[in-house]
């Protein structure tokens, strides 16, 4: 990834408030072609707040997001064309129970985009091949682990030809040994170049997927280093708090 | 020696009348399930919105055709509203009116609970693949709901075609007041005519509502496996 690539995603001053509460606090990021960004923080620092504002599931109260140039704060913003560039996975087994895997899948190409269902058809196929769920195409989600309902999840969002991904912490509810099989997944994603925002507590996982890891403490970026320069020397005293936390059993 | 009675039932034309009074209790119960499943469909998506006007006014719909008896609704539709809008209706179909208005509001609060019951991410994940409010809810949140609502569905139905028996008091002649009439004829040559003419009612009443108690379990099952 090239400093030079285009910026894709440009926030300023961005403000989130929860009524009193503010949420997010004078953010300011920009996100450039093929660039993986990790965000970490505590609990409750606003990380999963502030990739919700990215896809318009949550209102701001003040500053810029703009996509490609196009500024979406206005409210006159078309989100659904918007999300369709800008693709989000969250925490939760979000699949639709009555639907199978390639209905799933399937549901937005066709009802959104309109495409053509042999060709939708046929890229789902080579995305499920590509994480190891092409025979589970006709399972429903029940009948599927929590790791390969993700991966299917995974799968649906790329099937809209997204831009950007937005992961919200993918793998905070999966059982330990299922997590691998999801960041494998993700892993993939960066080395063909696709441009993610990773809000994630896998620090392993952070420091070598990451281009760069973004701090965010009490709704403030509060640091923005490279992976190595983090985990060995964050800037910060709350980003070295927060590493100690987390590395305890290092 | 006195008759057992039962023989009641299959004297002149008495069978066939009371099949005939089971033909208005189904006529009435079937056409106000249908209609009051449709209306309530549509009132249960409204009751979801956010607009608070309407959410008080349907609530307050609700609540009045809750509070207030379905006998005194139908007194009030037939004795009151008809005759002074000057519609004589009948009383068959003010019947219709007025338990599709109930059917309404029961089902629009069963749509309502199971809509809501859904988890949220159901909603964003939705909204997050850049599909339309009302896409959302044909392909995600309807499909979901349905299966949730099914158990209240059958219970509505089976309490509105045992309501129906009220319909007699404004005019109706149902299967109910059928076997009255059959037991106040024959009061006399066999006072046990009761006994038995009301346990036919209980099988007719079986008969209807025991098919779609069976209909609910079997699709929950399906649904469930």
């Amino acid at each position: 990834m090239a400093r030079s690539a285009e910026i894709l995603l440009e926030i300023k001053q961005l403000v989130k408030n929860y009524g009193e509460r503010n949420v997010l606090d004078d953010i300011n990021l920009e996100v450039r072609q093929g660039e993986v960004t990790v965000i970490l923080g505590p609990s409750g620092c606003g990380k999963s707040t502030l990739l919700r504002c990215l896809n318009g599931l949550e209102s701001v109260q003040g500053g810029t997001i703009l996509y490609r140039g196009q500024n979406l704060t206005d409210p006159g913003t078309d989100w659904r064309e918007v999300r369709q560039h800008i693709g989000m996975v969250f925490q939760s087994y979000d699949l639709f129970p009555h639907l199978t895997v390639i209905d799933n899948i399937l549901l937005g190409p066709l009802k959104v985009q309109r495409r053509e269902k042999q060709e939708a058809l046929q890229q789902a196929e080579q995305l499920l091949e590509r994480v190891g769920l092409l025979d589970r195409k006709n399972s429903y989600p029940r009948e599927l682990s929590g790791g390969q309902k993700q991966r299917i999840a995974i799968v649906r969002a790329l099937c809209m030809n997204p831009d950007i991904m937005l992961f919200d912490e993918v793998t905070a509810s999966l059982d330990p040994e299922m997590v691998r099989e999801v960041l494998d997944v993700i892993r993939g994603l960066a080395d063909q170049g696709m441009t993610m925002l990773i809000v994630t507590h896998e620090m392993g996982f952070a420091k070598s997927v990451g281009n760069r890891i973004v701090f965010i403490d009490q709704g403030k970026i509060s640091e923005i280093a490279a992976p190595e320069q983090f985990f060995t020397k964050p800037q910060s005293e709350r980003a070295q708090h927060f590493l100690d936390i987390f590395q305890y059993d290092h | 020696m006195q008759s057992l009675g039962i023989e009641v039932l299959f004297q002149g034309s008495n069978f066939m009348r009371l099949l005939g009074g089971l033909l208005v209790t189904i006529e009435i119960a079937f056409t106000s399930i249908f209609i009051g499943t449709a209306l309530g469909l549509l009132m249960g998506l409204l009751r979801t919105l956010k607009s608070w006007p309407l959410r008080f006014i349907l609530r307050f719909y609700l609540e009045a055709f809750r509070i207030i008896p379905i006998l005194v609704w139908l007194y009030v539709a037939y004795f009151i509203f008809t005759p002074m809008l000057r519609v004589d209706i009948g009383g068959e179909l003010t019947a219709v009116l007025v338990f599709s208005l109930w059917g309404a509001a029961e089902m629009g609060d069963i749509v309502r609970g199971a809509l809501e019951s859904l988890p949220k991410h159901q909603l964003e994940s939705g909204k997050a693949l850049g599909l339309k409010a009302g896409q959302i809810y044909r392909y995600i949140l309807i499909p979901q709901a349905v299966r949730r609502m099914l158990p209240g569905t059958i219970n509505l139905a089976t309490r509105m075609i045992k309501t129906t028996s009220l319909v007699v008091l404004i005019g109706v002649i149902e299967v109910v007041k059928v076997g009255q009439q059959i037991i106040e004829l024959g009061v006399i040559k066999a006072p046990n005519a009761s006994i038995w003419v009301y346990g036919f009612i209980f099988i007719l009443f079986f008969l209807v509502c025991y098919p779609l108690s069976r209909l609910s379990r079997k699709f929950e099952r399906r649904w469930q496996s």
